[in-house]
C-alpha cells in the first residue's frame, strides 16, 4: 500500500484519531485565543470609528468572519459528507456530524449581528434584502442537515443521507443566491451596498483586525470541531475495546 | 416499455391511485381550500387578487406536492416491496424514475388543470395564464424530483412529515421565485423569458440525474 494511504487510513481509524485529536485540540484553542482576543481588542477599541456609521460598524468584526465561515462550514460539511459517502469512512461522517451544529450557530450569529447592525443603520432589523433572505435560506438547510442527522437512529446511515442532503443543498447554493438576487431587483427591493465602494478603500487599521478575527473564527471552528467529533468517535464506538481500556486507565490512574 | 418487471409495477401504482382516491385527491381539495382561503384573508379587491394570482398558484402546489410524498416510498419500503426490487436484476434508477412519473400525474397533472379555474376566480390577466401554466409544467418535475429525494431520504423513518417540508422548501425556493417571478414579469409587461428558461434548464437537469439521485439514495437507506 502508498505509504499516503496507509497514513489516511490509520489516522482515519477512531482509536488514532482520538490520540491525534487530543493533541490538536488545547493547540487550536490557544491559535484561537492568540489571534480572537487581538482581534476583538484592535476592532473595539484601537481602531477609529468609522465616518459614516460612528461605532456601529464594529460589529462587522463579528459579522463578517462568521458570515464567511457560515458558507465554508456547509463546502466543508458537503466534503466530508462525500468522503463518507464514496469510501466509507468512518471519521468523515463523524467529522461531517460534528460540523453541521458548528455552522448554523455561525449562520444564526451572521443574521443576529447583521440585523444588530441593521437597526441603527438601516433603520429596521429585517430588510429582504438578497443577501440576508440567502443567508436566511441557509439557517434552513441547515435545520434540515441537523435533523436529519438525529432523526435517523443508526449513525452510519443518519450519516450518509445527511451527506447526500449537504450535498444536493451545496449544489444548490449558488441557484438559491442568484435566484434570490434577482427576485429582489425584480421586487424592486432596497439594495443599500454599504460595501460596494468601500470594499477597495477600506483603511488598513479596520482591516487588521477583520483578517486577523477570520483566523480567530477558522481555530475556533477547528477546536470546536475536534471537540464534538471526538465525543461522538467515544459515543459510536462505546463497544470497542479501545474505548474500554482507554476508561480503564484512566480510572486505574484516578484511583 | 413490454418490461416484465417495469409494466406491473407501473399498473400497480396507477391502480392504487385510482383505489385510493380519497388519497389521491387531496391534493385537489388542499389546493381548492387554500385557494378559497386567500381571499378571505386578504379581502375580495379584485386588483390585490389579481396580483397575487401567480404566486398563490405557486405556493398552492408547492404545499400540495408535500402531502403525497410521504407515502411515496414508505409502503414499499414497509412491505418489502424495495428489497426485490434491490433483488430483481431491474435498474432501481428506472423503477423509481416510473414511480416519480406516477407522482408527478397524480399531484402535479390535476392541480394544473385546476390552475385555469384558479386563474379565472382571482381575475389573473389573460394574457398571464399561459405564462404560468408553462411555468408549471416547467417547474413541478423540479418541484417533485426534489419531493422524491426528500421522501427518499426519510423512507426509513417512522414518519417523515415536518422533515419533508423542512428539506423540500428550502430547495424548491428558486423554483418558487422563478415561477411566480415569470407571472409577475408577465403582469408587470416585461418578458418571462429568463425566468422560464431557468425553470426549463433547471427541469432537463433534475429530470435526467434526479431518478438516479432517489435511486442511490434509497440504496443507502
Amino acid at each position: 500500500m502508498h505509504p499516503l494511504l496507509l497514513w489516511f487510513h490509520r489516522t482515519g481509524s477512531p482509536p488514532e484519531f482520538y490520540r491525534l485529536s487530543g493533541l490538536f485540540l488545547p493547540w487550536m484553542y490557544a491559535l484561537a485565543a492568540l489571534s480572537g482576543l487581538p482581534a476583538l481588542y484592535l476592532g473595539l477599541f484601537r481602531t477609529p470609528a468609522d465616518y459614516l456609521q460612528g461605532d456601529s460598524f464594529r460589529i462587522i468584526y463579528i459579522h463578517v468572519p462568521s458570515a464567511w465561515m457560515s458558507m465554508f462550514i456547509f463546502a466543508f460539511m458537503a466534503f466530508a459528507g462525500a468522503m463518507a459517502l464514496i469510501w466509507h469512512v468512518k471519521i468523515a461522517e463523524v467529522i461531517a456530524r460534528a460540523a453541521a451544529p458548528i455552522g448554523a450557530m455561525f449562520t444564526a450569529v451572521t443574521l443576529i449581528t447583521g440585523s444588530l447592525w441593521g437597526r441603527p443603520t438601516w433603520g429596521t432589523y429585517w430588510v429582504w434584502d438578497a443577501r440576508l433572505t440567502s443567508e436566511l435560506v441557509l439557517l434552513f438547510l441547515y435545520f434540515g442537515v441537523i435533523a436529519l442527522q438525529q432523526a435517523i437512529e443508526d449513525p452510519r446511515k443518519a450519516a450518509r443521507a445527511a451527506a447526500i442532503l449537504a450535498l444536493v443543498g451545496l449544489v444548490n447554493l449558488p441557484v438559491i443566491h442568484y435566484s434570490v438576487e434577482w427576485w429582489n431587483t425584480l421586487h424592486q427591493g432596497q439594495s443599500i451596498r454599504l460595501f460596494a465602494s468601500d470594499k477597495s478603500t477600506i483603511d488598513s487599521s479596520m482591516l487588521a483586525p477583520l483578517i486577523l478575527m477570520a483566523f480567530a473564527t477558522k481555530f475556533w471552528f477547528a477546536a470546536s470541531l475536534l471537540a464534538r467529533a471526538r465525543v461522538l468517535v467515544l459515543e459510536q464506538e462505546s463497544g470497542k475495546d479501545w474505548v474500554r481500556q482507554m476508561i480503564r486507565n484512566e480510572q486505574g490512574l484516578a484511583s | 416499455m413490454s418490461d416484465a418487471v417495469i409494466w406491473p409495477l407501473l399498473k400497480r401504482d396507477a391502480l392504487l391511485l385510482f383505489r385510493r382516491r380519497s388519497e389521491t385527491l387531496a391534493p385537489l381539495w388542499f389546493a381548492l381550500i387554500v385557494a378559497t382561503a386567500f381571499p378571505l384573508a386578504l379581502g375580495p379587491e379584485a386588483a390585490k387578487l389579481t396580483r397575487i394570482a401567480g404566486g398563490v398558484a405557486w405556493v398552492i402546489f408547492l404545499l400540495a406536492s408535500l402531502l403525497s410524498l410521504d407515502a411515496l416510498f414508505r409502503s414499499d419500503v414497509e412491505d418489502g416491496s424495495l428489497d426485490v426490487m434491490l433483488a430483481s436484476r431491474r435498474s432501481l434508477t428506472l423503477i423509481v424514475a416510473c414511480k416519480m412519473l406516477l407522482n408527478w400525474l397524480g399531484t402535479a397533472l390535476p392541480l394544473l388543470l385546476l390552475t385555469p379555474v384558479i386563474a379565472y376566480a382571482y381575475d389573473l390577466d389573460q394574457g398571464a395564464l399561459p405564462v404560468l401554466l408553462l411555468s408549471l409544467l416547467l417547474g413541478t418535475p423540479i418541484i417533485c424530483t426534489f419531493g422524491a429525494l426528500a421522501a427518499a431520504l426519510t423512507a426509513h423513518l417512522r414518519r417523515g412529515g415536518v422533515l419533508l417540508s423542512l428539506i423540500v422548501l428550502p430547495l424548491t425556493l428558486p423554483v418558487l421565485i422563478f415561477g411566480a417571478g415569470a407571472v409577475e414579469a408577465v403582469i408587470t409587461g416585461g418578458s418571462a423569458r429568463q425566468p422560464l428558461l431557468f425553470l426549463a434548464a433547471g427541469a432537463v437537469v433534475t429530470v435526467a440525474f434526479g431518478p438516479w439521485l432517489v435511486a442511490e439514495t434509497l440504496k443507502t437507506g
